[in-house]
């Protein structure tokens, strides 16, 4: 039934299970019920298998780690994000986070497959055939699915602290968890957030200092940037200078930060040289 | 052979009062009495007591309509009344209607704190005790087994245990929303007054990690904490210890306020990743409104939880229609399934070892 179906149907598929879990969810908290976890996570896992199998035909056309366009780069922080969240939302069970994650997937994949401009060109060679270069990208990029993460157990907690602080504690907010939890889940994605992207950082460097020219300026302000933002947020929530509400609104402020780096970083990269329909085949 | 009954008699919260339930509560002494009077009882083939502090109810199956009045007549001799009082509060059904009372019952529809789970534990003990000493039999087994079920399918497909509707277990959920888990959750009862030892107990029986007790009359913060199990600090010294608790409910008669702007704002100094939940019980108030603006400060006060409470009620009484509905589709069904049981007779299978005793 699905031999033949290229990486972008693959794709799609994977999209519209991320969009059937918004649906449900929301359906589901429009009447007031609590989310089935089994039932969101079971979405979740099939698209995800889905996203598995259109990244490894995509990955397997060019020969490498699909990050050669904006459109792969969205795919890639998309299952970065839920691969992430298939461990800690199983792992700590903190309610509607599956729901919020399904909605940030679907958002992400299905804009990407809906924008051909994204997908229509795709740089090869960018890795230069150093496996070392691409583990840096991916890490790099796995860091921005644990950032997305970050970022939504933020908003959580924005809307818990809302809801005590406001009273309003009927309807969808009867399903957030405890702000305490938001709170860790947040420091403790942000940790391995940090950690991720100053592996992939420390990766990357040593062959920067090997050849300086190999690196555009632009893509090594805004990536060095992005991981200090990150690095300097951390240290001053551990420090407790940085928390509750503020700590949130940064954790969201940053992922956009970071999502809008990826432009110029990827745009600042080699100048496009393939087709990926043909790549894609 | 003549088809049994099924019946249920009694007194609840709905047709007793508090002064007539007082009278006709039974003690365990008197319950255990009871219990082999009926086993011993002619033409009651099963029966199982339901003794709460709302509800005196006996479930039976019966050869004869007659011996429901034969267990009102031994229960009332019991508790020295007669059949003419306790006519005026009793409650009776037979066949279905007993089969959907027990099923209301279960659910905690019938409970004077609409949804309450506690009943469901109540009935399964009274239930397990009953067949545990064989008084049960193929009818009742089936019934409460069913109505156990259908408890289940009740609270987990409608709203009617969603929310608290006391005033105490308000605050304990939102500590929940706050804290999450309240087994590292420190709590400081201010003042020694009644709705704040109902709340610290709400807060104990959740599991929470400590509690102390401060009280302008440090004799009786410690005869309080003693009762409790808790510790006693003396009342100048909580503006200064505010910072090692999780949660502080007040409940002084103190006309001025007890907990200042300033001393939230010097304890979160000291705590400032970690939330405060200050529950305000005292009327006049205890804690400064201001203390609400700050971050990581969760300020209730009576009338807010008071609200709370009011429209937790207020859902779960919304809820009692898709909850009559789903009951009455499962009991329709179950006394489906029980009446041919009660009309080929279950003789044979009644208290097995209580005859074999008596």
């Amino acid at each position: 039934m699905f031999a033949g179906l290229t990486d972008r149907s693959w794709l799609w598929l994977a999209g519209e299970c991320y969009l059937v879990g918004l649906l449900l969810g929301t359906w589901t908290l429009l009447r007031g019920n609590r989310q089935s976890n089994t039932v969101i996570n079971t979405i979740i896992t099939v698209g995800y298998f889905f996203q598995v199998i259109g990244l490894m035909l995509r990955g397997r056309a060019v020969a490498g780690c699909p990050l050669g366009n904006t459109f792969e780069i969205f795919q890639f922080t998309a299952w970065s994000a839920i691969s992430l969240y298939l461990v800690v939302g199983v792992t700590f069970r903190l309610s509607l986070l599956g729901y919020f994650t399904s909605c940030l997937a679907a958002a992400v994949t299905l804009v990407s497959l809906s924008i051909p401009a994204w997908d229509a060109t795709r740089r090869a060679h960018i890795f230069g055939g150093n496996p070392w270069i691409e583990l840096h990208a991916a890490i790099a990029l796995f860091s921005y699915g644990v950032f997305a993460l970050v970022a939504l157990t933020s908003v959580m907690y924005l809307l818990r602290n809302f809801s005590l602080k406001q009273k309003q504690l009927r309807g969808f907010f009867t399903f957030l968890p405890s702000i305490m939890d938001l709170d860790h889940m947040s420091l403790r994605l942000l940790f391995v957030g940090v950690i991720l992207l100053t592996i992939s950082l420390a990766v990357g460097s040593v062959y920067w200092l090997r050849d300086l020219q190999s690196v555009n300026l632009t893509k090594l302000f805004l990536t060095v940037a992005v991981w200090l933002a990150y690095a300097i947020a951390l240290g001053l929530r551990l420090r407790g200078r940085l928390i509750a509400q503020r700590f949130a609104w940064v954790g969201i402020i940053l992922f956009g930060c970071a999502l809008f780096s990826l432009w110029p970083v990827d745009a600042s990269r080699h100048a496009p040289t393939s087709h990926t329909q043909a790549a894609s085949r | 052979m003549s088809a049994d009954h099924l019946f249920v008699l009694g007194a609840t919260h709905h047709t007793a009062p508090m002064a007539v339930r007082e009278k006709l509560s039974i003690d365990a002494e008197g319950a255990e009495a009871l219990r082999r009077e009926l086993a011993a009882m002619t033409g009651l083939r099963e029966f199982t007591v339901v003794s709460t502090c709302n509800r005196i109810e006996f479930y039976g199956v019966a050869s004869a309509p007659t011996v429901a009045a034969e267990v009102q007549r031994a229960f009332c001799e019991r508790q020295h009344f007669t059949a003419a009082e306790f006519e005026q509060f009793r409650l009776s059904l037979t066949g279905p209607g007993a089969v959907q009372h027990l099923l209301e019952v279960t659910a905690g529809l019938d409970s004077q704190m609409l949804g309450e789970t506690e009943i469901l534990g109540q009935v399964k003990e009274a239930y397990g005790e009953a067949q545990a000493r064989g008084h049960t039999g193929a009818v009742l087994n089936r019934v409460f087994q069913k109505a156990f079920q259908s408890a289940k399918h009740v609270r987990s497909n409608t709203a009617i245990t969603e929310g608290q509707v006391s005033i105490a277990n308000v605050a304990v959920e939102l500590a929940g929303n706050i804290f999450g888990s309240l087994a590292q959750t420190r709590i400081l009862l201010v003042g020694a007054g009644d709705i704040g030892e109902k709340t610290a107990k709400a807060f104990q029986s959740r599991g929470a990690a400590a509690l102390s007790v401060a009280s302008r009359r440090l004799e009786r913060a410690m005869e309080l904490a003693n009762q409790l199990g808790a510790f006693a600090v003396p009342f100048w010294l909580m503006p200064v210890k505010l910072a090692d608790f999780d949660v502080v409910a007040c409940a002084t008669s103190a006309p001025d306020v007890v907990v200042t702007l300033s001393a939230v704002q010097a304890a979160m100094r000291r705590r400032p990743a970690r939330p405060l939940f200050l529950i305000d019980l005292a009327l006049p108030r205890d804690i400064d409104p201001a203390v609400a603006d700050l971050e990581n400060v969760f300020l209730y006060n009576l009338d807010d939880l008071a609200k709370i409470a009011e429209q937790n009620r207020a859902a779960r009484e919304a809820e009692i229609g898709k909850c009559r509905a789903l009951i009455v589709e499962r009991a329709t069904a179950l006394w489906r399934q029980v009446e041919p049981r009660l009309s080929g007779g279950n003789a044979a299978n009644a208290f097995p070892q209580v005859k074999a005793e008596s």
